[in-house]
């Protein structure tokens, strides 16, 4: 693969500047809290701009081969190489995790849950930046493994410890799971590396040779792969870590879990599982299929039955996710391109409902949906911006949402060749129920948070002055600045990618494309 | 000196290589000044023998490094019996510095105690010294002096705080039990000896092949089960939880890490060079003894509430992956990969281990407690120990860029680079035991983050010098050996032993 830029670096910088502001804030007292928000800041604004350089250097007319190249001598013992960079489908999902880290530092700056103590928190979400991003340009199965991993501990920390009244379950939960697809993964990347003559963990090196594998050796081994991948989806029967993770995580938790950590999954599905493994991709697609589309279904039924809003978005993940999996399953560009446009929307949307949810969260105490009422009365932007975002939701259209589900259902109308049609086409049906289904939990939600009158609970006015209810918060108050400077970026990205999704599917396309070549998609 | 075995050859004297010797010899010389200066030195100026023992190991590592810059090949003495080559250099290394890494855990722990200080490093000297010889013998007999020169010292030093009970115990229960070890394992020398005629491993490596006799099972599952019991293999372990929890804890880091990693260097010797051709016999039986090493250890650690008890059960469970590409190690050509991933393991497992146990003594300082309940709360008022901690926690669970991955990693790719069905299964029993190993390692890092403190006794903790050292030598090799994995493997990446495993 020849280099297409001389600065190949920029990938590198991109990734490890964050740990650079984390050896800083190692040396800030924790008592100076003002100084390590700032520096925290800094750090992922200045990680944020290295990204933008790097969508300013990219070449978007070769989107489909990996471009910033760079490649050392890492462990060469094992054959393991840092080798890095990215393409069509990784730099959307890289930018994303810079500017949801940024957007997540702002919003934190007046936001630290308790038990407080921001320089560990934003030390860990530091860490948490470097892992997310080293996973979207390693090219290295053992490098993508490592930062695979490294986003495990500081999550299981944030949930641990900045969590809800269940953090310790949830955490947990969260983290054995990860950790034992991680564990069936690695043993198949082993696998995958001695089938393939133990020359190299090099990703295209394992996609030029992966094929020759036998048909039998390659669906086990997608196995193991399929576990790993799957359970960070997470797609049903493996995704019950989800609701508790999100529900118990902190608002900055939640986001960062929704918009760039279940990425990881799917993404490993696209540029490792199914290159690698094309035989088996064609025999596992119909039961991938499967169980994305009984995640959609599962999914919104879960939505129905849920009575808190932060676990009812958490469930519309599963579902959502079951469009991004029901794309790639299909295993044509088609199918593919709506997959990635599908993560990159999920993550702009599911972000900035858990935003809202976090924002709810703090205004009323609760997120009980039939406390909550008359939101557009009692605030009203508040009320708008979390009308506009279950909108994207459903999938209109027009706004972000709507370009990763309907190409999704679209593209099972027709798979990639040696893949049932019959099959594809119920499922089809059963994804484009679902989306009905969307429509119904989110306008219910919506109705009851934000129609009708102001819970009495909450107006000061109930029985008089003096007399306020619970711990005698401040009055509701509607969407304050900072949040506005956090939440702007996003909803401007829903409208824009909606209007122009070809801003983004120009990119993807060429990467996608390379991917399925092998399947006559 | 008319033993009949001398008879029988004419006496020539053997050459002797002394800078092959070197690191042996400082360490010698050094056991022997402690010795004499322990007699002479007023009870005040004790702390002396410390930093005399810590220089002794730390001289002693000079000659091992111009030993391994020397291009030389591996040096054999006395007929090829006692041979210094890379394998026996990184682990006299390994030992040393582990050595000295006790050596700064001990110093307070026994000047505060009150113990006996000039005997305790006479004897940890010794001990170490032992491990050395260990590393290079090739020869059944000095594979079994090494070892009992190795343990002796050690069940003394297990039963050191002589006014407890539970050290008491320690110690009794590591020497019946080692000792009966040793009469098992003697045996299945012996009948090694007899079915062979040699005591030289090389030897017996070249007449141990084709049919295997009922004998020569026998020899070679007894020897196997001799060693299973120091390295504290299921279900050859249950002296460990109990010896771990009395010894004084600077001794038990020491039987934990060094020992074990003694024991693994006779088995992988024995294996290799003196029966690779019995590998139908050992194989499968390492293959059991890994598999429960690893599930058994797991599943009681997950129900320890004392520290040390669950570092016990969690080293056992550790031993069953350093087991685990053993079981597969004559097949195909996973024979070096699996060498690598021992020493590799053994490296890393080392630095973590010891870094454990230089936080429990710095907390338990404060705590005066073993108790895992004693960590609750220890980020918020200890912050730096509350993440070593978390680290080495980590980094025995295998999670990258933590050092244990690299250990975990190699095994599983010597497992797999053997390719047989037993492999993969025992790839997959290791993968999932490694996810509930989480279990309890993480059950510390919540005490040690979520929980409250026990007491809201928030003060801070006084750590001294050495222990702070011991941290910063534990915690960077941890972080180093897993953030560039090369260097470990790079060690142990060795030319295999002559003679083992043909082809």
């Amino acid at each position: 693969m020849d280099q297409l830029r001389d600065a190949n670096w920029v990938l590198s910088v991109g990734t490890f500047l964050p740990l650079a502001g984390v050896l800083v804030m190692l040396f800030i007292p924790k008592a100076e809290e003002q100084l390590n928000k700032a520096v925290a800041l800094l750090t992922a604004l200045a990680t944020l701009a290295v990204g933008v350089y790097t969508m300013t250097q990219f070449d978007y007319d070769q989107a489909g081969k990996m471009q910033f190249v760079a490649e050392t001598n890492w462990i060469s013992v094992i054959k393991s190489t840092y080798h890095i960079g990215v393409d069509g489908i990784s730099l959307p999902l890289y930018f994303l995790s810079m500017v949801i880290t940024v957007l997540v530092m702002i919003y934190s700056w007046n936001h630290i849950p308790s038990p407080g103590n921001p320089k560990a928190f934003l030390m860990l979400m530091l860490v948490l930046q470097t892992g997310m991003a080293g996973t979207f340009i390693a090219q290295d199965l053992i490098l993508f493994f490592v930062f695979f991993e490294i986003v495990l501990l500081p999550m299981y920390f944030m949930i641990g410890v900045w969590g809800g009244e269940n953090r310790q379950y949830a955490s947990l939960k969260f983290f054995l799971f990860t950790m034992f697809g991680s564990a069936l993964m690695l043993v198949a990347f082993l696998a995958l590396f001695f089938k393939t003559g133990a020359e190299s963990f090099a990703i295209p090196y394992l996609v030029e040779n992966g094929g020759a594998i036998a048909k039998n050796t390659q669906v086990w081994i997608f196995a193991g792969m399929f576990i790993g991948f799957a359970v960070k989806v997470p797609m049903f029967p493996f995704h019950t870590w989800l609701p508790d993770a999100h529900t118990q995580a902190p608002t900055q938790g939640s986001v960062i879990l929704a918009a760039i950590l279940l990425k990881l999954g799917t993404y490993g599905f696209m540029r490792i599982a199914i290159p690698t493994l094309p035989g088996a991709a064609v025999e596992w697609a119909p039961w991938i299929g499967l169980l994305a589309v009984i995640g959609i279904i599962y999914g919104a039924l879960g939505c129905l039955a849920q009575s808190d809003m932060k676990r009812l978005i958490a469930f519309s993940s599963v579902a959502h996710m079951g469009f991004v999996m029901l794309g790639i399953s299909t295993l044509t560009s088609f199918g593919m391109n709506a997959a990635v446009f599908g993560m990159v929307a999920h993550g702009l949307i599911t972000g900035m409902l858990f935003f809202i949810a976090g924002s709810v969260k703090e205004r009323y105490h609760t997120l009980e949906i039939s406390r909550l009422s008359g939101m557009l009365q009692q605030v009203p932007k508040l009320g708008w911006i979390l009308g506009f975002c279950a909108m994207a939701s459903l999938g209109l259209p027009g706004l972000a949402g709507f370009w990763g589900e309907f190409p999704a259902i679209l593209s099972a109308y027709n798979p990639a060749d040696g893949l049932s049609e019959e099959a594809f086409r119920v499922y089809m049906v059963i994804a484009a129920l679902g989306t009905v289904f969307a429509a119904a939990y989110l306008l219910w939600l919506y109705q009851r948070t934000a129609f009708g009158e102001p819970n009495p609970e909450f107006t000061g006015q109930g029985d008089g002055h003096g007399h306020h209810h619970g711990d005698g918060h401040d009055e509701v108050h509607d969407v304050n600045t900072l949040e506005w400077i956090a939440w702007t970026p996003l909803l401007v990205a829903i409208v824009l990618f909606g209007v122009l999704p070809n801003l983004m599917f120009k990119i993807i396309d060429p990467a996608v494309t390379t991917i399925v070549s092998g399947f006559g998609g | 000196m008319s033993s009949p075995l001398l008879a029988a050859v004419s006496w020539t004297v053997p050459t002797v290589d002394y800078h092959g010797l070197a690191p042996e010899i400082v360490v010698a010389l050094g056991l022997c000044v402690v010795m004499l200066v322990d007699l002479f030195l007023a009870e005040r100026s004790k702390w002396l023998l410390a930093s005399l023992s810590g220089f002794t190991l730390l001289g002693a590592f000079i000659p091992v490094l111009t030993l391994a810059l020397d291009d030389g090949g591996a040096r054999a003495m006395f007929d090829g019996r006692y041979v210094i080559d890379d394998f026996s250099l990184i682990l006299k290394g390994l030992f040393l510095l582990a050595g000295y890494v006790v050596v700064l855990l001990s110093t307070t722990y026994i000047e505060e105690g009150e113990y006996y200080q000039g005997e305790y490093w006479v004897l940890m000297l010794s001990s170490i010294l032992g491990m050395m010889m260990m590393t290079s013998s090739r020869d059944l007999i000095s594979v079994f002096v090494a070892l009992e020169f190795l343990s002796i010292p050690a069940y003394m030093l297990a039963a050191w705080r002589k006014r407890d009970a539970k050290s008491n115990e320690a110690g009794v229960k590591y020497f019946l039990l080692g000792v009966f070890a040793s009469a098992v394992m003697l045996y299945g020398m012996s009948l090694l000896y007899g079915v062979t005629n040699s005591t030289l491993l090389s030897d017996i490596g070249a007449s141990i092949s084709g049919e295997l006799t009922a004998v020569r099972i026998i020899a070679i599952v007894f020897v196997i089960v001799g060693f299973a019991f120091k390295v504290s293999a299921v279900p050859f372990h249950t002296w460990a939880p109990d010896t771990y929890e009395g010894a004084p804890t600077p001794v038990t880091a020491f039987l934990s890490v060094a020992s074990k990693a003694a024991g693994f260097v006779a088995l992988v010797t024995v294996l290799y060079v003196a029966v690779p051709e019995g590998s139908d016999v050992w194989q499968p039986l390492v293959w059991v003894l890994a598999v429960l090493t690893m599930t058994v250890g797991n599943v009681l650690a997950l129900r320890q509430t004392n520290i040390v008890r669950m570092l016990a059960y969690s080293s056992i469970s550790q031993g069953g992956f350093i087991l685990m590409p053993l079981a597969v190690a004559a097949e195909g050509g996973a024979g070096g990969a699996a060498l690598r991933s021992v020493v590799t393991y053994l490296i890393v497992y080392a630095a973590t281990n010891l870094g454990m146990f230089a936080v429990i003594l710095t907390v338990s300082r404060k705590t005066r407690s073993g108790e895992i309940s004693s960590f609750g709360g220890l980020f918020g008022y200890a912050p730096a120990l509350g993440v070593v901690m978390t680290f080495f926690l980590g980094s025995l669970a295998g999670i990258p860029p933590l050092g244990g991955w690299i250990g975990k990693f190699s095994a599983f790719q010597a497992v797999l680079e053997a390719g047989t069905g037993w492999a993969y299964a025992i790839a997959v029993i290791g993968a999932v035991n490694s996810v509930v190993a989480f279990g309890y390692y993480g059950n510390v890092m919540r005490e040690i983050w979520m929980r409250p403190v026990p007491d809201a006794n928030t003060m801070p903790i006084r750590t001294p010098a050495q222990l702070v050292l011991a941290l910063a030598i534990t915690t960077i090799s941890t972080l180093a050996l897993g953030v560039l994995p090369g260097v470990a493997l790079h060690f142990g990446d060795l030319a295999i032993f002559a003679g083992a495993f043909a082809g």
